[in-house]
């Protein structure tokens, strides 16, 4: 009986082992597990699997294609609903979503939905062939204002409209915080590039270095024969605490932390010119993904001890579950309930410890989850030569505030129609973090093809 | 790729390069920067614009050696090019009609104070140029300085030409002239902009500066370069690079410039901007 074969543990590198390299932890699915756990999967006839996905990607379908050993028939299927599988198996926080609502997790473990979706994909990069028939051109441009997620969904589906597509990356590379934030070892770069070299095989053209709102403005490129826009520029602007010595050195926001080790290749000095330092004792403040992925990155730099300082409890962590995992056994150390309110530095500037508070879980708040209050006369210092700080980003202001007509909220975010992803400006349209706030990435990746979809339609009528 | 179509060696360490990039130099206005790449393997180094050419669709920067990727761009000859070229990146400067304003470069500094004194001529201004160089063959662009300069005045510290000492001595001796200034630009490495700064301070004339800390992406994503001006913070490739030079805290500034002294020295022993490669 299917029911009593347990969920298929995903093979990964030595924890010890890998807290000091930079290649990919998780290793994948071999053809025989892959299809062993896709054999666990009961094929509901009402899928509740995929209500739990954001983009609503046809679970059940591709699964079935993988227990019958066609593993390309499941790429296709996949691809329907998701244009980067390869990235989402390895990001999603799967837990919350598809295999939060799997039947099987009532009872038992659900089924490994996500290791699943990146067996498929990483397959299909190997063996697939990437069969691109052009479509008739309809003779419309669309500008995509950056690469990342949003950006380069919606230009995969504009180009398969048979649009002429050019996005607009402002970075050297596009791929968003695919390629300077997640980290190799959770996210490997040549993944993204496969993804994008396949777009530009579909005819979509990639610019780099063009900072819009520099080198150019939305308006100039309507005015330029682009007879529509897409903005997916992310949530880049890194937010800081506001305390006192948060510019001493040896702080980082993880943006830069995380850009020079996986961008500019900091972890290959001086092979790679950009330098990237990291002390002994490293704090990294927050407790998302960013957050975790900047700890994992302090000890692969060599760091010997990396606290997650955190103000709130185990419970609210906001990372996916996988990375808490991976974090804690590679040996980082949480510091919960603890919260800095002043960094000190040393005589030449150097940061050399933190003043900390502790916290207790008082009433939940609007969100529903406990806030914390801080205990009285609970002051101590922790000594540490890094700290990196981690506790969000938001809308980069460039794009927006060049351009006369956008309606944004009172964060700074677009506003946009939730189905349409229609702007208050006519012909522009906008998707992913700038959007939301910083999210996930099949949010982003989702919002691109939802905005593709709409674009088809207003670009058609005109 | 950006092509390099001019290259000319300034002064022993000091480079200008004239790069294709017709996109920026469409765009660019006096005092914004631009961020440039040789290849996959380095470093993006900001550099302010010099000159720019929007017909000839061309950017001329000029580079001082002081380290391991600085030495590299210096090393590179006319007809090569860089991978990456970004731009224009920062505010422009503010150009008005002051009345009489001082720009002030000193050492690489004059390269960037160039294009603003030529707008702020341009605008109508009264410009005086003070050129410092620590000594006369150091001293970079005089002839394109007195182009765009109603007058110019040059302090060298050793004394070889023009007047002794440092660029505040230059400024001295047009205040002692009775010459009302309305406004100064000053450009140069942080400790001659602090003590420009300070020299002003208690003279009450408008000081404005253009601050140099390390960068990565210049476009407001990563805060490396976060400087505080009037006791707030402010990230100089978004907000900046000018910035009223009385509200700085210089010396936050120069100490964050030191972040990677260790790592600068291992960069430069490796490769061909060796120990014997750079000029030191
Ligand atoms: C360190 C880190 C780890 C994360 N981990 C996860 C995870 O495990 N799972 C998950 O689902 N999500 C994760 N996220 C969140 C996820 O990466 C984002 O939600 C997603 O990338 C948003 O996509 P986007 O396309 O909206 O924006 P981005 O990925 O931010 O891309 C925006 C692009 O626009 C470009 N751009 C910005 N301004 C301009 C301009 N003026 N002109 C031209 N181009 C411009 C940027 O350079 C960038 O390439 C993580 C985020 C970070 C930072
Ligand atoms: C807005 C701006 C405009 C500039 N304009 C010019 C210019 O017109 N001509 C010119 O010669 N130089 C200019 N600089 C400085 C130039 O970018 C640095 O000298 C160069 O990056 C040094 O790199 P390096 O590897 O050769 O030296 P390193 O050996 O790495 O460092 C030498 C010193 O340069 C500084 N530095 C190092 N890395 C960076 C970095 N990524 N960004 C900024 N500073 C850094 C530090 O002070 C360091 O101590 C400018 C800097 C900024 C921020
Ligand atoms: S809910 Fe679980 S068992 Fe049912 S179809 Fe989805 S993955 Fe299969
Ligand atoms: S250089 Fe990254 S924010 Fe200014």
């Amino acid at each position: 009986m299917a029911l009593k074969v347990p969920r298929h543990d995903m093979p990964c590198q030595d924890p010890l082992q890998r807290a000091h390299n930079f290649d990919e932890v998780t290793l994948g699915y071999a053809e025989e597990t892959a299809i062993e756990e896709a054999q666990r999967c009961l094929q509901c006839k009402n899928p509740t699997c995929r209500v739990g996905c954001p983009v609503e990607v046809l679970i059940p379908d591709f699964i079935k294609k993988v227990a019958e050993g066609d593993f390309l028939a499941a790429a296709a299927v996949l691809k329907v609903k998701n244009s980067l599988p390869a990235v989402c198996g390895r990001v999603c926080p799967q837990e919350s979503q598809c295999e939060s609502q799997c039947v099987l997790g009532k009872k038992g473990e659900p089924v490994a939905i996500g290791r699943l979706e990146r067996f498929v994909a990483d397959y299909e990069i190997k063996f697939g062939e990437s069969r691109f028939e052009k479509p008739e051109s309809s003779g419309k441009r669309v500008a995509i204002i950056g690469g990342g997620p949003a950006g380069l969904a919606c230009a995969g589906d504009l180009a398969k409209a048979g649009h002429g597509v050019t996005v607009f990356e402002a970075l050297h590379v596009a791929g968003g915080v695919l390629m300077y934030g997640i980290p190799q070892f959770r996210l490997p770069k040549e993944v993204v590039q496969t993804e994008i070299n396949n777009l530009k095989k579909m005819g979509v053209e990639i610019l780099t270095n063009q900072v819009v709102g520099k080198v150019t403005s939305v308006d100039e490129l309507m005015d330029n024969g682009y007879d529509a826009v897409f903005i997916g520029t992310g949530a880049g602007l890194p937010y800081f605490m506001g305390i006192p010595g948060e510019n001493l050195l040896g702080v980082y926001s993880a943006n830069e932390f995380l850009t020079r080790t996986n961008l500019m290749k900091g972890y290959k000095f001086p092979e790679y010119a950009t330098p990237v330092k990291v002390g002994k004792k490293v704090a990294v403040l927050g407790a998302g993904n960013v957050a975790m992925d900047a700890a994992r990155t302090s000890l692969r730099l060599g760091a010997e001890d990396v606290y997650i300082v955190y103000r709130r409890s185990r419970d609210e962590m906001p990372a996916r579950k996988e990375e808490l995992e991976h974090a804690e056994e590679e040996g980082i150390q949480f510091r919960l309930l603890t919260n800095p309110v002043q960094l000190n530095g040393d005589e030449r500037s150097w940061v050399k410890s933190m003043t900390c508070l502790r916290y207790e879980l008082g009433e939940p708040d609007a969100s529903g989850r406990r806030s914390p209050v801080a205990v009285k006369g609970s002051e101590f210092d922790m000594e540490v030569d890094t700290v990196v700080v981690a506790i969000g980003q938001g809308p980069n202001p460039l794009v927006t505030t060049s351009t006369p007509g956008l309606e944004l909220n009172k964060r700074g975010n677009i506003v946009a129609d939730p189905e349409t992803l229609a702007t208050s400006k006519p012909g522009v349209f906008a998707g992913g973090d700038i959007v939301t706030g910083a999210a996930t990435v099949i949010l982003a990746m989702g919002a691109g093809k939802k905005a593709a979809a709409a674009m088809d339609v207003y670009l058609k009528s005109r | 790729m950006y092509r390099i179509v001019k290259r000319k060696q300034l002064a022993p360490a000091i480079v200008l390069l004239e790069v294709e990039a017709p996109a920026v130099a469409a765009k660019v206005e006096p005092g914004q920067f631009v961020i440039v790449h040789m290849d996959e393997h380095s470093e993006r180094i900001p550099l302010t614009v010099m000159d720019f050419d929007r017909e000839r669709g061309t950017i001329t920067i000029v580079i001082q050696d002081v380290g391991y990727s600085s030495c590299m761009i210096n090393l590179m000859q006319e007809g090569t090019a860089f991978q990456d070229f970004v731009g224009p990146l920062g505010t422009a400067s503010e150009i008005e009609n002051l009345g009489t304003v001082v720009c002030i470069g000193g050492g690489l500094g004059i390269a960037p104070v160039h294009p603003i004194a030529r707008a702020l001529k341009a605008a109508g201004n009264h410009v005086i140029s003070v050129l410092g160089s620590r000594s006369a063959d150091l001293l970079i662009l005089e002839e394109e300085m007195r182009a765009v300069s109603d007058e110019v005045v040059i302090a060298t510290n050793d004394g070889s030409l023009g007047v002794q000492g440092f660029v505040t001595d230059g400024l001295a001796h047009i205040l002692a002239q009775g010459t009302k200034v309305n406004a100064i630009w000053a450009i140069g490495p942080m400790i001659m902009m602090k003590a420009v700064v300070e020299y002003t301070r208690p003279l009450g004339i408008k000081t404005i500066v253009s601050l140099n800390p390390i960068m990565v992406d210049g476009t407001g994503m990563c805060g490396a370069c976060r400087v505080s001006v009037g006791n707030e913070t402010k990230f100089a490739c978004v907000d900046g690079p000018e910035f009223d030079g009385h509200l700085v805290d210089f010396d936050l500034a120069m100490q964050r410039l030191n972040y990677y002294k260790d790592e600068e020295n291992r960069a430069k022993a490796h490769g061909m901007c060796g120990i014997e490669g750079g000029h030191h």
